[in-house]
């Protein structure tokens, strides 16, 4: 009988997170931690929100309009009622309808980013990778849509689907329309860096040795290459997060985005900015610093990601 | 270089030094004129703007009554109780210099009548015009009509020639769509001439000169500038900053603020405006609902429980903060026709709607599209979400469309809503006008803005009569009927009143008029 060999444990992979030079990096920058804690607050609670939130606001029967514009933490003239941030034009409490429009600002914002990264690379990979027409095709359609605010294109793409869809359905569609219409303004920024860092991979030794081999182009495109340039595309992504969640907020300010029943943050800044002049300061205030913490932390984090990552600030 | 420098800076600065006489009205509400054609559409903030460059025969001035304008005086004729003559003002010239004589009122009034136009039925009655002479005409009516002046009010004269040589002789197809000469063109007898359009941004304006009535009316602004500015904030921001001297659609929320700024005031009238939903019961299945095979509109228990279950206190009170009185029925008080008590049949009641819904085999609710306008009316929008909460209370879900006006009317006038909001000023001062748009069945000539699909050939033929009965206490007492009809059968949801508030710099003079129509030439400017 010989003895069992006393197995060395392989490091865990939290083990090996908390170990990384990324994470001693984010522990030693005080402006990550806290953008860090203030967007996990923020995203908890948008996650959580049918348990914490009093009311839900998207529901139009629960609604009482006598509730209307009572102030926060004072009772309403006529219900009785006290809201801790006050309510809106309809009556809705402003507390709870900040969560749940935070919902759809950070939905939006992730999917439109998710949207944006998956065409953004997948047509960096190719133009990248492939060359000839096909990159001159893709980048130059890049570069076109790079000359237009992508504000504009969103606009453009929301119009023209908002004319295509059936009325019935408008409302539930405009979620996925907004989505659509932000990642489709995205996408260039992903597909460029992926784009640049595949020139320079592709005449790697690595690859050529894939190639060798007999692997085809589109598994040497993902499983060898993509690896290799997607540290860039996690800074992007995380600042597009930011830029995506204010057009989200933009649109619907300017009353294209997600319908008035179901307000989004910006949805709710457009309603509060009608009131402005009459006092009613609490609509607009609370969802706008709410919105003002999400985009700020996220893009700090964003901030904090490039510098982190990039060898030479190491 | 620094010498053409100091030559270009002096010759700015005296253009911008404007001789004392000139006065420039900076004008601003939420929505322009829809267009200039002055028969495509009946609507108020449109005729507001061709009454600037436009003239009909008879005007009403701030007070309501009748003025003379392109008439100087008319009577039924003591011939032929079927016809109404009418002397016209002579030495009136048209903004391109060429006269105005009967021959162009005779082509206005056909013009009037034609398919496109919107105005038809407030002439239906009318069977010719004819020019006797150069400046006097007969209008033959098929029956005597003592109400025929009141409804002459908005209807404007063109110049024949110029109407004919730009080949804008056919009324604008609006919903259609179409744009003619006459769309973004002017040439009225008015007050004011037409420098320059940009739908939607800014309308340019100067005073007429050659007006016949430049030493009757104030006629103190020399220059009109117009600007539709559709949000509520920005507006008002305009007026306290002074960026504008005058503001319609003044949002309710913000009177108190204009009130207390140095050099504005808020002047308040009650509107003759009612604002109201329509529901449309005519047709077998609508689309707008998730109901297959049936239309539950077309139940009148379904619609009463719709109205039952509005809460007309709390849009007063919170949405419209006291700026709207609750209304019964669709004439404003100031229509003959309008009574209290009917004006105070609706009532709000969860329960009871809930049980009329479920008498009419809807206990589970339905859902519906709601279009509404958000550049009409006052917190139109604001409005409608109301009562998609208060609807929502008895389980019928709405979905809620607002879009600009522009957009909306053409919805409700092709027949393409099924549950809408519209609001209805009376100009005639009499019930006939409402029912002839909005109860009698939907014709090519009448009925035009009846979405609702209710078709009464009994009542049809009573509110056709009203125009030609000459005994006015039979006439009243056909109108009590007729409501009579509307109110039982639900036709419509009442929601309010609306109270006009205009805003204005100080120096502006001009008192608030129940049609919501400013007429720039009674404008003074001290």
């Amino acid at each position: 009988m010989s003895e069992i060999p006393v197995p060395v444990r392989p490091k865990s992979r939290l083990r090996i997170a908390l170990e990384s030079d990324v994470f001693f990096s984010f522990r030693r920058s005080p402006v990550a931690v806290a953008s860090a804690v203030v967007v996990l607050i923020l995203v908890l609670s948008a996650v959580f929100a049918p348990l914490i939130a009093t009311s839900n606001p998207f529901d139009p029967a629960s609604l009482n309009l006598m509730n209307g514009f009572t102030p926060p933490m004072q009772p309403n003239a006529f219900t009785g009622e006290t809201f801790l941030l006050g309510t809106d034009d309809q009556g809705r409490d402003v507390y709870s309808t900040i969560l749940y429009g935070m919902r759809i600002s950070l939905f939006v914002g992730a999917a439109a980013v998710a949207f944006a990264m998956v065409l953004g690379i997948t047509l960096g990979l190719i133009s990248g990778y492939v060359g000839g027409w096909t990159e001159t095709i893709i980048m130059r359609t890049a570069d076109v849509q790079l000359t237009f605010p992508s504000i504009l294109v969103a606009m453009l793409i929301f119009g023209i689907a908002k004319g295509v869809t059936p009325v019935e359905y408008r409302d539930q569609m405009a979620i996925w329309v907004l989505i659509l219409a932000i990642g489709l303004s995205d996408w260039v920024q992903f597909a460029r860096v992926v784009r640049g860092a595949t020139l320079v991979e592709k005449n790697k030794e690595y690859v050529q040795a894939a190639r060798l081999i007999g692997r085809t182009p589109g598994a040497i495109m993902l499983r060898h290459i993509l690896p290799n340039v997607l540290s860039p595309v996690l800074v992007i992504a995380t600042i597009s997060l930011a830029l995506a969640i204010i057009a989200e907020a933009t649109l619907s300010f300017l009353g294209v985005g997600a319908p008035p029943t179901q307000p989004s943050l910006g949805t709710l800044i457009r309603i509060g900015q009608g009131f402005l002049f009459s006092g009613e300061w609490w609509i607009l205030f609370f969802p706008a610093v709410t919105l003002l913490a999400l985009a700020l932390s996220v893009n700090l984090l964003g901030d904090w990601l490039r510098d982190a990552l990039n060898p030479r600030l190491r | 270089m620094k010498k053409t420098f100091a030559l270009s800076l002096a010759a700015a600065l005296m253009a911008t030094t404007v001789p004392l006489s000139a006065e420039t009205l900076r004008w601003a509400r939420s929505g322009d004129a829809l267009t200039l054609d002055p028969h495509a559409q009946n609507e108020g903030p449109t005729h507001t703007v061709r009454h600037q460059m436009y003239e009909p025969l008879i005007i009403r001035d701030v007070t309501g009554a009748f003025e003379p304008a392109l008439a100087t005086d008319w009577a039924p004729s003591t011939d032929d109780p079927n016809v109404w003559v009418f002397n016209l003002r002579e030495g009136v010239t048209f903004h391109d210099g060429s006269a105005f004589t009967a021959e162009d009122v005779v082509f206005s009034f056909e013009r009037a009548k034609q398919p496109n136009s919107d105005m038809k039925e407030l002439i239906g009655s009318i069977t010719e015009v004819r020019a006797v002479d150069d400046y006097t005409i007969e209008i033959v009516t098929d029956g005597p009509n003592p109400i025929l002046p009141s409804n002459l009010t908005n209807l404007f004269i063109m110049d024949k020639d110029w109407t004919e040589a730009n080949d804008t002789v056919n009324v604008q197809d609006f919903e259609g769509g179409e744009i003619t000469f006459a769309t973004t063109n002017a040439n009225g007898t008015g007050p004011y001439v037409l420098q320059s359009r940009e739908p939607d941004v800014k309308t340019v304006m100067t005073r007429n000169d050659n007006y016949w009535g430049i030493d009757q009316f104030p006629m103190q602004v020399t220059e009109i500038v117009y600007t539709p500015i559709q949000n509520a904030a920005t507006r008002v921001a305009a007026l306290l900053s002074g960026e504008v001297d005058f503001l319609q659609d003044m949002p309710v929320q913000d009177l108190d603020r204009v009130n207390n700024a140095d050099g504005l005031v808020v002047k308040q009238a009650p509107q003759n405006r009612v604002i109201f939903f329509g529901m449309n019961q005519g047709a077998d299945d609508i689309e707008a609902d998730n109901i297959d095979g049936k239309n539950p509109l077309a139940d009148v228990k379904v619609r009463k429980a719709m109205s039952m279950a509005i809460n007309r206190d709390a849009i007063r009170q919170v949405v419209m903060r006291g700026q709207s009185q609750p209304a019964g029925m669709i004439a404003p008080p100031f229509v003959n026709g309008w009574t209290a008590d009917m004006d105070a049949e609706s009532s709000t009641d969860i329960e009871g709607a809930k049980a009329l819904l479920a008498e009419a085999g809807y206990a589970d609710g339905f859902s519906i599209r709601l279009d509404c306008p958000n550049d009409r009316y006052v917190n139109d929008e604001a409005i409608c979400q109301a009562a998609v909460g208060m609807l929502g209370q008895i389980g019928v879900t709405v979905n809620l469309d607002a879009k600009p006006k522009a957009q909306h009317f053409p919805l409700i006038t092709d027949g393409k809503t099924d549950f809408y909001m519209l609001g209805w000023g009376v100009p005639t001062y009499d019930s006939e006008y409402i029912f002839n748009f909005l109860v009698h069945g939907r014709e090519s000539d009448i009925g035009t803005w009846n979405g609702t699909g209710f078709d009464n050939d009994d009542l049809d033929a009573k509110i056709k009569s009203l125009a030609s009965n000459t005994d006015l206490d039979a006439r009243n007492a056909d109108i009590a009927a007729i409501w009579r009809v509307v109110q039982d059968e639900a036709l419509y949801i009442p929601i309010h009143h609306q109270v006009l508030n205009w805003g204005m710099a100080e120096k502006v003079g001009i008192e608030v008029d129940p049609e919501d129509q400013p007429k720039v030439k009674y404008f003074t400017m001290n």
